[in-house]
């Protein structure tokens, strides 16, 4: 990817925090599914720091993507020209996601629960919301079909973290088996905020927070969240972004700041 | 019959022969090789009540609604690719105005399993989804069954299922065909075949009409064949915003300025009124944008390496 001088270092925005944490969550693993955004920001900095076997699958069924610029959608040319294999959307949703090759599965959402199901759908009615979301998309497969899923939410707000959902486009796997059926996946393991981390084992676990950000406290977190949020015994303060990992994304993942905004 | 009679028309000819009020039409391609300009040729012959499906509605999705095709739509995705929302949407369903959508809701691969089941006369088709969503009890057609075969351990299994899907006409787009149909894609292939075996009536745009052995020499690459076409529209740049592999890249900076254009009704009735309706066809929208405007979007080459596919000596 081509390179510019860094600007000026400047302060942290959310977007390069959240980035530098997600791709930190990917250390070790191999085939991950992304949307765009802040997840292929994410997979990117991973390639290129903790992850650099990293397989970034993309929607639209490119596997193996090596872009030569930064993409700005998952179907984007960039992605298609040197990648590894371009999938029919059959093979893709049904052999790769269903088929059970994908390890971690990136997703955001308008609404999280403490089971870690997403709404993505509307807020308000569904048959006459008071805002239309652009629903589901592949997010109900990820879920329903990676090994485990990571969140990144922009917002940390009682709104977006919901005691109850508006709607429930995405269910994770405690929905899945109140429903009789069993699941596949761990569903939601980790989440990524403006204000910390929080991490939940698999089926019967709720979220918790394990993390915050330096000058977070807390008592600042659980007020943000819409329900009685639990915390772990410990909780660890994350390291802030590297100068390293900051050069890296600002002059390397997304010099033109498509996403770091 | 001669399979070649009559498949080769303009998109005028195609849309008024295949595309009738009340129908179900298919538009697919996945974000690349969107059939952009046989959206337009439905707006100007000013058909009504439609019913399209289209796993990613968005910007010509929104253009159709605008122009009051659409009653009913189905889909998987509502929004402005990752470039913000589409306005004349969000006012059918928010606030039914200026009158009520008929929505449909499935995720990607249940879309996907009712292109499968249609393109292959089932009557169902299950999917590791939907179990404990909310998108079932919002929609009837996606149900539940007990499979008929115990799972490993012996005990029942329940699966969701979708039914399939058979529109009257799909329309897709394509890089090349040659004059039977024979099409062939390259890039994001997406869900293209199963939509067009779906349907009753298939329709082919084209960037490029090329002789028959431009197809045979690399069979490989036919997605869609002859057998199941039945029109070939010659329609250069006829995907734009979106974008065809190796002929020109996406308007990502139309896509971002859709959002401001649709959230204003009256923006966007003005620009319906210039770009479609101000227009007689595709040869004349692509002239208004411009030369110097095409090569902003030109791309260059990356050729694929030969295959040889042998030859019986």
């Amino acid at each position: 990817m081509s390179r510019e001088r860094t600007e000026s270092a400047g302060a942290v925005t959310v977007s390069e925090l959240l980035s530098v944490v997600a791709a930190r969550e990917l250390t070790g693993q191999r085939a991950v599914f992304a949307g765009i955004g802040l997840p292929t920001l994410a997979a990117e900095l991973a390639r290129l720091t903790v992850a650099p076997e990293i397989e970034v699958v993309y929607e639209s069924g490119v596997c193996g993507a090596h872009p030569s610029h930064l993409p700005e959608t998952i179907a984007d040319a960039v992605l298609i020209t040197g990648a590894e294999a371009v999938l029919s959307m059959p093979a893709l949703f049904g052999s790769v996601l269903q088929g059970g090759r994908i390890d971690v599965g990136f997703l955001g959402a308008a609404q999280i629960d403490r089971w870690g199901s997403l709404n993505t759908s509307v807020i308000g009615e569904w048959e006459r919301p008071a805002v239309r979301l652009p629903g589901s998309g592949g997010a109900v497969e990820v879920m329903a079909n990676a090994r485990e899923v990571f969140v990144v939410m922009r917002r940390h707000t009682p709104r977006s973290f919901a005691a109850a959902l508006d709607f429930c486009t995405t269910p994770g796997p405690d929905r899945a088996l109140a429903d009789g059926i069993r699941p596949l996946g761990a569903g939601v393991t980790r989440v990524v905020t403006e204000l910390g981390v929080l991490a939940r084992d698999g089926v019967g676990d709720e979220l918790r927070l394990v993390a915050v950000h330096p000058g977070v406290t807390v008592r600042q977190v659980r007020a943000a969240t819409g329900w009685e949020l639990k915390v772990a015994d410990t909780v660890a303060t994350v390291d802030p972004p590297t100068d390293a990992e900051l050069r890296l994304l600002r002059d390397d993942v997304d010099p033109h700041r498509v996403y770091l905004r | 019959m001669d399979r070649t009679a009559g498949k080769v028309m303009s998109m005028r000819e195609a849309v008024a022969a295949f595309v009738r009020d009340g129908d179900t039409v298919s538009l697919e391609g996945f974000t690349h090789l969107v059939p952009t300009a046989a959206g337009h040729e439905i707006i100007r012959q000013g058909r009504r009540d439609l019913t399209v499906v289209r796993m990613t509605a968005d910007i010509v999705v929104d253009q159709m609604l605008a122009a009051g095709c659409v009653t009913r739509l189905v889909s998987s995705f509502v929004g402005n690719s990752s470039a913000g929302s589409l306005g004349e949407l969000r006012r059918r369903i928010e606030h039914a105005d200026p009158e009520p959508l008929a929505y449909e809701e499935y995720s990607h691969y249940g879309m996907v399993c009712r292109y499968i089941a249609g393109a292959q006369r089932l009557p169902f088709h299950p999917l590791r989804s939907y179990a404990g969503s909310d998108l079932p009890g919002v929609n009837p057609g996606i149900r539940k069954v007990t499979s008929p075969y115990p799972a490993a351990d012996g005990t029942a299994e329940e699966i969701y299922v979708v039914p399939p899907v058979n529109p009257d006409v799909t329309i897709i787009h394509a890089q090349r065909a040659d004059r039977r149909g024979n099409t062939q894609i390259w890039g994001l292939t997406g869900i293209q075949a199963e939509a067009v075996y779906a349907a009753e009536k298939a329709v082919v745009v084209v960037e490029e009409l090329v002789a028959d052995e431009v197809v045979r020499a690399d069979p490989n690459r036919t997605v869609v064949p002859a057998h199941a076409v039945d029109a070939v529209v010659v329609c250069p740049r006829g995907a734009h915003p979106s974008f065809a592999q190796g002929y020109y890249d996406r308007d990502n900076a139309f896509y971002r300025s859709w959002s401001a254009i649709s959230k204003n009704p009256v923006r966007l009735r003005e620009w319906l009124a210039e770009w479609v309706y101000g227009t007689a066809d595709h040869a004349e929208y692509v002239a208004k944008l411009g030369e110097e405007f095409w090569a902003s979007l030109a791309v260059g080459e990356a050729l694929s390496g030969p295959v040889n596919y042998g030859r019986r000596l």
